[in-house]
């Protein structure tokens, strides 16, 4: 865990209620993709733990959506703005448990976690399905990122305005096949299916709860796990499927 | 300049100590700075047998603070003693307290003996006030004779352990309590717990943690805290440490004029998980714009 100071480089918004924070800083503490970042907001109490998108020797990327008055605060943020902010949270996703060809299953601002670890899996040689799922065109982030690494890519939408309509779970029989690992971010009822559909291949999954300290001290974000209790923040956010307890 | 303060017998370096339940069992921060600096270390409570505690969502944001409703998950008292309190002891050389809580007289007794034949623990913090667990805690905190009663029965187990009793705020006259508590044997007190309250979501019209009630703690009951312990140290004779929003080294040196020995900090912790070394950077500075040579005695 890295406390520091970041500079915002640009706080766009790139879809419905959707915004990218580029922020200049010390990226230093971040290990692996799924990790994220505890950001300070003036006004509010606690800090707003977010997924940290991607980062470099500049500083760490953030998508974001604005689901309340905290996040509403954030994206009123302009460059040049500093945020008190702590990296390097979580333990992110295992790049390793993938030998062959990953499929990537992400549901809305889920798949802002997993776009490290897709980074990381191409330059480690593997191929990669990626699945994904948004209410509606407005809303998609990263297709166009996820599709220039070279994954094969499919884009489903609720209301069938952008690629094939339905949910994710619909193309999780094409597109698995031949991938001997899966990594899936988003709704948590979307990630149960998916853990549930590809009941023959491992996978992780990067769960999400209502977070007090964000690095393990408070125990406010407890899940229940096959190994007992475990802190989303710091035993996770990401967890093998078949130690998840839905 | 002097920062050290004397609680019991034991010394701590100076009087800031993370509070229990917002520090995990320390050795989660160990990296993060050097704990050494610390006056204490109070460890999240335990209980005589592993809790996973309440079901999640179990954390509120209030404007000046949070609500939670944690419920006391721990391993049990076994691994405390066993594990938990010697790898804090591996890489800290302060004062190590432990935080017993119970649902029975019984299960007080038994978890404290085993806290006081811990080498590793220096003082047992008596939770007779965590509002997050049906029939324990608070039930024992909110009467004058229960919260005695524990401490009576306690105090015959801890030997020459020192224990202070963790007092709740959730009560009429938490002056009459701390004076039962001092009466039956108590070396010092904690005050005060968290403050029982609420959060609703009011899109999904109904409360924010799922235990419905929770503790709120943070900025927002400071003042009551620093009232509660202003009153209390001009009732006892036995040293109070206080605890109860203290955010900043202003906070500190504010609470020991209201007559703490000695300072607990704690939801700050979860706002920023390195505010005790900022406070304890920034007392030497303060005492020094405030013309104090020493921490003790500072009550108004």
């Amino acid at each position: 865990m890295l406390q520091s100071k970041y500079i915002i480089k640009s706080n766009a918004l790139i879809a419905d209620q959707t915004y990218r924070l580029d922020l200049l800083g010390d990226s230093g503490a971040m290990e692996r993709g799924g990790q994220f970042a505890d950001v300070a907001i003036d006004g509010f109490y606690l800090r707003r733990p977010l997924a940290v998108t991607e980062w470099n020797e500049e500083g760490i990327s953030l998508i974001y959506k604005v689901i309340g008055e905290g996040t509403r605060k954030l994206s009123s943020m302009t460059p040049g703005a500093e945020l008190d902010i702590l990296t390097g949270l979580g333990n992110g996703f295992d790049p390793l448990k993938c030998s062959k060809r990953a499929l990537i299953v992400c549901g809305g601002i889920g798949a802002s976690p997993t776009f490290t670890l897709a980074k990381d899996l191409i330059a480690a040689g593997r191929q990669m399905n990626v699945i994904l799922g948004f209410n509606s065109a407005e809303e998609c982030i990263l297709v166009d990122e996820y599709k220039a690494l070279g994954a094969k890519v499919e884009v489903t939408t609720v209301d069938g305005s952008a690629g094939t309509k339905g949910f994710v779970t619909a193309l999780l029989g094409g597109m698995s096949e031949g991938c001997d690992h899966f990594y899936t971010c988003g709704p948590k009822v979307m990630m149960k299916a998916v853990c549930e559909s590809l009941a023959d291949i491992d996978g992780e999954a990067s769960m999400e709860e209502r977070m007090g300290c964000g690095c393990g001290i408070c125990y406010g974000c407890t899940c229940h796990t096959t190994d007992g209790p475990a802190r989303v923040c710091a035993d996770g956010p990401v967890f093998p499927k078949d130690k998840i307890i839905w | 300049m002097v920062t050290e303060v004397n609680v019991c017998g034991l010394k701590f370096r100076n009087p800031v100590i993370p509070a229990s339940g917002t520090f995990g069992f320390g050795t989660e921060m160990y990296g993060c700075y050097d704990l050494n600096i610390l006056g204490g270390i109070a460890l999240k409570g335990s209980t005589s047998e592993p809790r996973y505690g309440n079901e999640s969502p179990r954390i509120a944001e209030c404007p000046a603070g949070l609500i939670n409703s944690v419920g006391l998950q721990n391993p049990g008292i076994d691994a405390l003693v066993s594990t938990k309190a010697p790898a804090l002891r591996n890489i800290y050389n302060g004062v190590i307290i432990a935080n017993i809580s119970g649902f029975s007289i019984d299960a007080y007794v038994e978890s404290c003996a085993k806290a006081a034949a811990c080498p590793e623990i220096d003082l047992i913090e008596v939770n007779v006030s965590c509002p997050n667990v049906h029939g324990g805690g608070l039930a024992f905190g909110t009467s004058a004779a229960s919260a005695a009663e524990v401490t009576r029965e306690v105090r015959k187990v801890t030997g020459s352990k020192p224990v202070s009793v963790k007092l709740s705020p959730n009560v009429t006259d938490i002056v009459e309590i701390a004076r039962a508590c001092e009466d039956a044997g108590a070396d010092a007190l904690t005050l005060i717990n968290t403050v029982l309250g609420m959060r609703i979501d009011i899109a999904r019209r109904r409360s924010i943690v799922a235990a419905g009630y929770g503790g709120y703690s943070g900025p927002g009951i400071f003042p009551i805290a620093l009232r509660m312990v202003h009153q209390v140290t001009g009732a006892v004779k036995i040293p109070v440490i206080g605890c109860g929003g203290v955010s900043s080294a202003r906070d500190v040196v504010e609470m020991m004029m209201a007559g703490a020995a000695a300072v607990q900090v704690g939801s700050a912790n979860l706002r920023n998980p390195m505010v005790c070394k900022k406070i304890i950077d920034e007392l030497p500075a303060l005492m020094q714009e405030l013309g104090l040579e020493d921490l003790k005695g500072l009550r108004i």
